[in-house]
């Protein structure tokens, strides 16, 4: 069975005059566990909105959502959030840090709403990033490559089956972008965590062995009008 | 739980300065309502079993409160006078025990300077066994001379000691009248004894009947008295007699018979009339317990507006949270904590406020009415309140945490691509 599998999605939003959009129209997709994919999507694709529903954090108007053996659809919200916590790592673009909390308590909410809080694993995760000095400094304190480390550290910590990753090397110079992926790829090796990595950047795109078209996937992008 | 107080804390962390005026005025919230209700309890205990030793006030025919105020309390003026030979006959009765005349009328700035027998110095007891005590160096004044015994407070705020000499003035109050011309000398300064006899001069009678300017009609007629002429006991008048009983008994037999006729009033039991002084000013625990109570409503509100007006802020927050697997409820219950933790705190804090507010109403009670308040005496109000404030919080937390709850996720957390 796969880790993912998405059939017949679609998702409308309701547009300036008065009608809908429809932004997602995806026939069908699926993923593997442990398995890396790449989906190449330029601006307008969809991405976030795809990765938002196959968090829970979005619901789509139609088709269904199969996420390690839980269809997404017919769960209840609390069911969702469950999975959400249980399942899924999120890296994102602008790396959603909680700017109050310090490295380590970031990292300790990622693992909170699934098996608790480990602070000794915490301190491992940041160890394993290579930020474990930084363990109580603010994200304010941090630099950009090192807010990265934190958000990558943060994803794994609750040990999901899915990795999702909106642009994770978007702010990042190229450098810095190639080994924050390269950490992401082998953190998520380790802890048997599948990736599904959007971006529309040729360099990273370049690093998975397993790369997508968004574009081609989404029928909705096809005729241009996604959000 | 552990990941809700997590949260909770870190939010009471950041905003320190709306979290310290939130809980300070709930605290003072709190403490005005413990000190409304723990003071208002503990003065009704004082005044009600107040007037130690004594059982009843015989005094001029007229309102039994304001009798018992200005011979209990030394408040207010005096109803009027009666016959000395009222006294003479109550302390011949041999249904009572002690029979003390007072004569009021006069005042040394401002403190009430009551002629009396050395009786009360002597024989009176204040608590069992127990009776005034004067300090040492002092002596009980002589019945027949221009002497007088200071009471605690008086000596403490007009410096008075053994062997002061101090002129009275006429009439109970400050500035009310003209100086007396007749010269007094402190012999005694009595032990504190935290009831109003602490502001009292006390001085002989007789010599309250020959200070110059004073009359005497207790025989009908003006009667002026002069020096060495004994003054006939029928022109002699008194303000009021304080008695004590031999049983209780006596008080009902007296009060029928005297409340009966027309010409005195005898005030029995003291600790009733101290009861309808206290109904009377009923209506001014009720406005200070409706400012308290207001007070709680408006220190409630602070924490719903303050964290109501954090939301907007903290929307992203709560929209990271939920994307990393949070529930609604966790986030509502996150935002339950924080208002109820504001809310113990000040609730907390008004244990000190209502320190602070019984000392300063103790010290002004004490002053004004000679009765001493316990701020370590338990009231059931010292717990009561804080959990009342600390629920009115938790209540008050249900407005911001429903937007909380609210909040959506995918908004909130990056634009869509």
């Amino acid at each position: 069975m796969a880790l993912l599998e998405l059939r017949d999605l679609q998702k409308h939003y309701p547009s300036p005059e008065g009608g809908r959009n429809t932004v997602l129209d995806v026939p069908e997709l699926t993923l593997q566990a442990g398995e890396q994919v790449a989906l190449e999507g330029a601006s307008g694709s969809g991405k976030t909105t795809l990765l938002h529903i196959v968090a829970g954090i979005l619901t789509p108007d139609s088709g269904s959502v199969s996420l390690a053996g839980n269809l997404l659809n017919s769960l209840t919200e609390s069911a969702v959030d469950r999975v959400r916590a249980e399942h899924i790592g999120y890296v994102f673009q602008t790396f959603n840090l909680l700017q109050g909390y310090t490295a380590l308590e970031n990292v300790l909410l990622g693992m909170a709403f699934s098996a608790g809080q480990d602070v000794g694993r915490a301190h491992q995760l940041l160890e394993r990033v290579g930020i474990a000095d930084k363990a109580n400094h603010l994200p304010s304190q941090l630099s950009v490559g090192q807010q990265q480390r934190v958000a990558i550290a943060r994803a794994i910590a609750n040990r999901p089956s899915l990795l999702l990753a909106d642009e994770p090397t978007g702010n990042l110079d190229a450098d810095m972008a190639q080994q924050a992926l390269t950490l992401l790829r082998e953190a998520c090796e380790e802890v048997g965590a599948a990736i599904l990595l959007v971006s529309h950047d040729p360099a990273v795109l370049g690093a998975f062995e397993d790369r997508r078209s968004l574009t081609e996937l989404n029928r909705a992008a096809k005729v241009g009008g996604a959000a | 739980m552990k990941t809700i107080i997590m949260i909770a804390k870190k939010s009471l962390a950041r905003h320190k300065l709306s979290t310290s005026v939130t809980a300070g005025s709930l605290a003072l919230a709190c403490g005005l309502v413990i000190g409304v209700f723990s003071i208002q309890e503990q003065s009704y205990q004082a005044f009600t079993t107040g007037a130690p030793g004594f059982d009843a006030v015989l005094g001029a025919r007229g309102s039994q409160l304001q009798l018992v105020m200005n011979s209990v309390l030394h408040l207010d003026t005096s109803p009027g006078n009666i016959p000395y030979t009222a006294y003479t006959e109550m302390r011949d009765d041999p249904r009572v025990k002690l029979a003390v005349p007072y004569a009021v009328g006069d005042n040394y700035r401002g403190y009430r300077v009551v002629g009396t027998t050395p009786e009360l110095l002597t024989e009176f007891e204040l608590s069992d066994g127990v009776g005034y005590q004067i300090m040492p160096g002092g002596r009980v004044f002589d019945d027949l001379k221009m002497e007088a015994v200071v009471g605690s407070q008086v000596a403490r705020k007009t410096g008075l000691r053994v062997g002061s000499h101090l002129h009275f003035e006429h009439g109970v109050e400050e500035e009310m009248g003209h100086d007396h011309e007749d010269e007094y000398i402190v012999v005694g300064i009595l032990e504190p004894t935290n009831t109003p006899a602490d502001k009292v001069i006390w001085c002989p009678l007789e010599g309250m009947y020959r200070l110059d300017g004073h009359v005497l009609r207790g025989g009908g007629e003006v009667y002026i008295a002069k020096p060495d002429e004994e003054i006939p006991d029928e022109v002699k008048e008194v303000s009021a007699v304080m008695l004590a009983f031999k049983s209780p008994q006596a008080g009902f037999q007296f009060s029928q018979q005297i409340n009966g006729g027309k010409d005195m009033t005898l005030a029995w039991p003291i600790a009733r009339a101290m009861a309808q002084l206290f109904d009377k000013i009923g209506w001014a625990h009720k406005v200070l317990s409706l400012v308290a109570y207001l007070v709680c409503v408006v220190g409630a509100a602070s924490i719903l507006a303050s964290l109501y007006n954090a939301m907007n802020e903290r929307r992203r927050e709560f929209a990271i949270l939920r994307a990393l697997g949070a529930r609604r409820s966790t986030v509502f219950g996150a935002i339950l904590t924080e208002s109820t933790a504001i809310a113990a705190l000040g609730g907390l804090m008004g244990l000190l406020v209502y320190g602070l507010v019984f000392t300063i109403a103790a010290q002004v009670i004490r002053a004004e009415a000679g009765i001493v308040l316990d701020i370590w005496q338990l009231h059931s109000s010292m717990w009561l309140a804080p959990l009342g404030v600390t629920l009115l919080g938790a209540l008050a937390g249900i407005v911001p945490a429903m937007k909380a709850y609210r909040t959506d996720v995918a908004t909130h957390l990056v634009a869509h691509s």
